[in-house]
């Protein structure tokens, strides 16, 4: 009896490799996730990128929950997400924005043009201050709590969904 | 007359074709010291490259393999050991940005999973045919 069942073991083999297979069709391979997470942000400086706005450094980042997003003017999923930055700064969320590797003065004429949600805005023209913090590629945004832990990374264009099923909920979490 | 110029054109095209490695590294990112450089290119060798990911940053065009190239030549210079420069990545970028999976338990079916579904096979043969003697 036992060995009629044995022909199973290669069928339950298949069956759940298809199933783990299946599960990963959903998934980006090419994201990575953060090692930051969970994590104090690591130390960086960007030095102011517009008059009235003061520059980013990881010392900024403490003391209440702050996003941080990675733009540059020559990115056109920036654009896209825009408007979803604009909103969250419009609720009274603190955002500040690092210009990566971006020209100081096509920086200041996209912000300019497309307006500024950003309360400091930190301009990273060799790429060594994202590197520090992991980027490698814009759109990036982060979520950065009281303490100034990194809780949250995502990786490309903010969507409205992305926003509202996990951004906020967490902001809400770390607000209380 | 025909058929040896064949032979020169294959064996032309051939030598063309293993004429060595697609490199990125450019003249102005390389140290002076030869042997700083060559660890740095060893390292190089197995970093990969995040925006064209199946390339090492030693062959990739994009401007972050650029930055992590000159990054490793600094962290060299600075007189980090090869852990100690691979480990200032990985804490970063994780350990996806090597190209060789670290081996911890989380990666043992990664590294051993086709050993051991051969291992598997091979017994089920050998089950087979010891069945098959028998009858």
């Amino acid at each position: 009896m036992r060995k009629r069942l044995l022909f199973l073991v290669p069928l339950a083999a298949f069956v759940a490799l298809a199933a783990a297979f299946y599960l990963g069709l959903g998934r980006d391979p090419t994201l990575i996730p953060s090692p930051l997470i969970g994590r104090p942000v690591p130390p960086f400086t960007a030095a102011a990128l517009l008059p009235d706005h003061p520059g980013l450094s990881s010392s900024d980042l403490k003391g209440q929950v702050q996003i941080v997003n990675v733009f540059a003017s020559w990115c056109v999923p920036c654009r896209a997400e825009h408007p979803l930055i604009t909103d969250l700064s419009a609720q009274g969320l603190v955002v500040h924005g690092l210009n990566w590797k971006d020209k100081p003065d096509d920086a200041r004429a996209w912000l300019s043009e497309l307006g500024t949600p950003y309360r400091r805005v930190g301009s990273d023209l060799t790429g060594r201050a994202g590197i520090n913090l992991g980027v490698y590629g814009v759109p990036e945004t982060y979520v950065i709590d009281a303490d100034g832990v990194v809780r949250y990374k995502y990786t490309g264009p903010l969507q409205e969904r992305i926003v509202q099923n996990e951004i906020l909920p967490l902001l809400r979490a770390l607000q209380q | 007359m025909r058929r040896t110029a064949a032979a020169g054109l294959a064996l032309g095209m051939t030598a063309a074709l293993l004429c060595g490695a697609v490199l990125a590294v450019e003249p102005d990112e390389r140290l002076r010291d030869p042997a700083l450089e060559q660890r740095a290119r060893a390292i190089s060798a197995n970093v990969r490259c995040l925006v064209c990911q199946g390339q090492s940053i030693d062959e990739s065009d994009a401007s972050l393999a650029r930055d992590l190239r000159l990054l490793v030549r600094e962290r060299l210079a600075a007189g980090d050991s090869d852990d100690q420069v691979r480990t200032y990545l990985t804490a970063r970028y994780g350990a996806y940005i090597l190209q060789k999976p670290p081996l911890q338990p989380r990666t043992w079916p990664l590294w051993f999973g086709p050993l051991a579904f051969l291992a598997l096979a091979l017994a089920a043969g050998v089950a087979l045919f010891r069945r098959r003697r028998i009858q």
